[in-house]
């Protein structure tokens, strides 16, 4: 195989070089900071800080609430992704197979990744509301049945879907291009063996799809770990008694409001390391299973 | 090329404009105040740079005060800060321990700007000033909390509104015998009424060293005073279904309960005064008295709200514009803009004072506000009712909400709620005298 490259490295240096800068500048920079940070006991409105070692993660990781946190947010990772994961399956089949408007539903179905957490997070708190539309209707046939304002179960349940409709779009479109570069003929030699359509999507699309499916569960993964907290900042704010308070969420809470900068720098860094992880997990043994074609 | 002329004459005209305004000294003033206070807010920079001839404020709004905090700390780091940030209660204990601020008493000795400092009222004046009285930051728009009652099913009920805790009760209980299908009081959980108004009132502390006022060592203390069964009492009504939760999260907050007439009872600031007068159910009859307390003998409640800090490292120039806002914000004049175009109270007394004799509360749509002067002043503050000087109060105030959240669904009694909050609060105030370590409360 031959290879392409260029003789004068400057010029490919300058090429690349946008690219360095942008990643170094809102990647690397604001993380070397966010390490420091979380070593020492930083004064919000500078002045100095005080070097205090493991001090930071001790008083986190000796925290049995932030233990709860870190579940919440598991919780929260593994119900959105799959409920997302399943419903763009879904959809992404049907408009695969060219049922009437599909094309509608094709451009229709990206809008909502469009739309900004906080603002996902109001409409479905309209949705949820217990006192109004849908959710009266049920309180009333079973008196107290919903009422996510003190049931933390509910309430998880509310975030997962909200933060799940959001991610569907995203997923909808790779699982759509997944579908749609399988080639006809094999589908076809299939259907002319006497394969129904449930059995072609298990024993062709499904497995032809893998790669697809693996690279929205990561990207899935992560997103619910790290852009889930407009959603929760307007549903629940952590509540009620900390059944939605997820990591990102915490983060937010005790930085942006709480001016605990050392605190919260500590949980971004355990934060990343957990999500470094699942990734790291996801591809040493998920990826395994994985056939490219 | 005829085409070009109102382009020319646009650019010259800008050109003019430009060179007018750049005569003028600006200085930046950010606000944390959005919707239709923001909007009264700017009004004021409005009025003010119509009134100078040599300086501009420009003001910029921001979505509510932790945001214009959090800004304005993002800019000082990087040498832009505003001349002017409005800052709120719970951040008062970060900017007077960074020492980066210009003590407005200071500032206006400096500028030579005459202020009657006496005028104020020592609630309000005293939450803003070191242990030593002097104030930091100039009172702005200074509210406390109240309660909000429906008079019409008061007076169903033969019952004027309650003053004590037991009388509220009493009134509760006879709101339900009449209407058993009406929520008497719509409860929204709210560290700053349910606990902090409540201990200045009842004067019991909050924490140790006078409410953090006496140093940095300080612990809360709120799980062994008169709090602990005022709580259980809220809980007790929840319960007995006297009351009914009602949160934003259950698609109805307490103050739309009450303006919409569903509830009889709403616990808010005075603040919300306005908005009520403008937005509420016709057939909603209202007044606002202060809140109860335990016994008889009450104490001054706390002041809620922002105040205006002056921050370091900015011109000479800058500080003198900012001097002349603050003048300008202080007059007779400019305070009854405000007061009335906000539910907000006037912060001196003389400006009270010159208010009532022209029979500004006598009518409506101000009338009742006054009550909230009644319940800032109704002592003169002791050690247990100057307000609250402890470090990251907000996440102190986020531990509570939990801790009640957890009480109010019965997954524990409210004492052990109490006594969580106030551990994870004092590691909370540790954690902050170790930020500061070998620094003094000034």
């Amino acid at each position: 195989m031959r290879r392409a490259y260029f003789k004068n490295n400057w010029v490919a240096a300058l090429m690349v070089a946008p690219q360095l800068i942008i990643v170094f500048t809102f990647f690397y920079f604001p993380t070397s900071q966010a390490l420091y940070w979380a070593f020492t006991l930083e004064q919000p409105w500078g002045g100095g800080n005080t070097w205090v070692g493991f001090d930071n993660f001790a008083a986190i990781l000796g925290d049995a609430y932030y233990w709860d946190s870190i579940w919440v947010s598991i919780v929260y990772a593994i119900g959105s992704t799959a409920l997302a994961v399943i419903m763009a399956l879904t959809l992404a089949i049907f408009a695969d197979r060219q049922l009437a408007g599909y094309k509608l539903y094709r451009v229709g179905m990206i809008w909502p990744y469009a739309i900004a957490a906080p603002a996902v997070g109001l409409a479905f708190r309209f949705i949820f509301t217990p006192g109004a539309g849908l959710m009266m209707f049920i309180n009333q046939m079973f008196p107290d049945l919903w009422n996510p304002v003190d049931n933390g179960t509910q309430a998880m349940g509310m975030v997962i879907v909200a933060g799940a409709w959001k991610q569907v779009a995203y997923n909808f479109i790779f699982f759509l291009a997944g579908l749609q570069s399988i080639p006809r003929s094999l589908i076809e030699a299939g259907a002319m063996d006497g394969a129904r359509v449930l059995r072609r999507m298990r024993d062709i699309q499904l497995p032809l799809l893998a790669p697809t499916f693996f690279f929205v569960l990561v990207i899935n993964i992560t997103d619910s770990f790290t852009d889930s907290f407009g959603i929760v900042d307007t549903m629940t704010a952590g509540g009620p008694s900390r059944a939605t308070d997820l990591m990102v969420y915490k983060i937010f809470n005790d930085g942006f409001q709480g001016l605990d900068y050392s605190g919260a720098a500590a949980q971004s860094i355990i934060l990343m390391l957990l999500v470094i992880a699942l990734t790291f997990v996801q591809f040493r043994y998920i990826e395994r299973k994985v056939h490219y074609t | 090329m005829n085409k070009s002329y109102p382009a020319l004459a646009a650019l010259a005209l800008a050109f003019c404009a430009t060179t007018a305004s750049a005569d003028k000294i600006k200085f930046d003033y950010w606000y944390g105040l959005s919707g239709d206070l923001g909007e009264t807010l700017a009004e004021t920079c409005n009025r003010f740079n119509a009134s100078q001839d040599k300086y501009e404020a420009v003001c910029t709004g921001y979505d509510g005060y932790e945001l214009v905090v959090q800004s304005a700390i993002a800019a000082f780091r990087a040498g832009k800060a505003p001349a002017l940030l409005q800052s709120f209660d719970a951040g008062t204990a970060d900017l007077m321990m960074s020492g980066q601020f210009y003590a407005v008493t200071q500032m206006m000795k400096d500028y030579n700007i005459e202020i009657n400092w006496a005028d104020y009222f020592p609630g309000i004046a005293n939450y803003y000033a070191s242990s030593k009285g002097e104030l930091f930051s100039m009172p702005f728009n200074s509210s406390t909390a109240m309660m909000y009652y429906n008079t019409d099913d008061l007076a169903a009920v033969n019952m004027p509104a309650p003053t004590t805790w037991a009388e509220f009760d009493a009134t509760l209980k006879a709101l339900k015998a009449k209407n058993p299908e009406k929520c008497s009081y719509g409860y929204e959980p709210s560290v700053w009424v349910d606990l902090e108004q409540y201990s200045s009132i009842n004067n019991v502390p909050l924490a140790t060293n006078n409410n953090g006022y006496d140093g940095m060592d300080t612990q809360y203390v709120y799980n062994t005073t008169s709090a602990v069964k005022h709580m259980e009492d809220i809980k007790g009504w929840l319960d007995a279904g006297l009351a009914e939760m009602k949160v934003s999260a259950g698609g109805m907050n307490s103050q739309e309960a009450f303006s919409q007439n569903i509830c009889s009872f709403f616990f808010g600031s005075i603040a919300n005064h306005s908005s009520l007068n403008l937005k509420h159910a016709d057939n909603l009859h209202w007044e606002v008295a202060m809140i109860p307390s335990e016994t008889a003998e009450r104490h001054n409640s706390v002041v809620g709200g922002a105040s205006l800090w002056v921050l370091a490292g900015k011109s000479e120039d800058e500080y003198r514009g900012v001097a002349e806002y603050l003048k300008f914000i202080s007059t007779p004049e400019s305070i009854k803009f405000w007061v009335s175009n906000t539910g907000y109270i006037p912060v001196t007394k003389s400006a009270f004072d010159a208010l009532t004799a022209e029979g500004f509360y006598a009518a409506a749509p101000f009338k009742g506000r006054e009550t909230a002067i009644a319940s800032l002043t109704a002592t003169e503050p002791g050690p247990l009712n100057r307000g609250f000087r402890l470090g990251s109060m907000i996440q102190h105030r986020a531990e509570w909400l939990s801790e009640v959240q957890a009480a109010l669904a019965g997954q524990k009694t409210v004492q052990e709620a109490y006594d969580t909050s106030v551990e994870r609060g004092n590691a909370l105030l540790e954690k902050f005298a170790k930020t500061y370590a070998g620094k003094t409360l000034p």
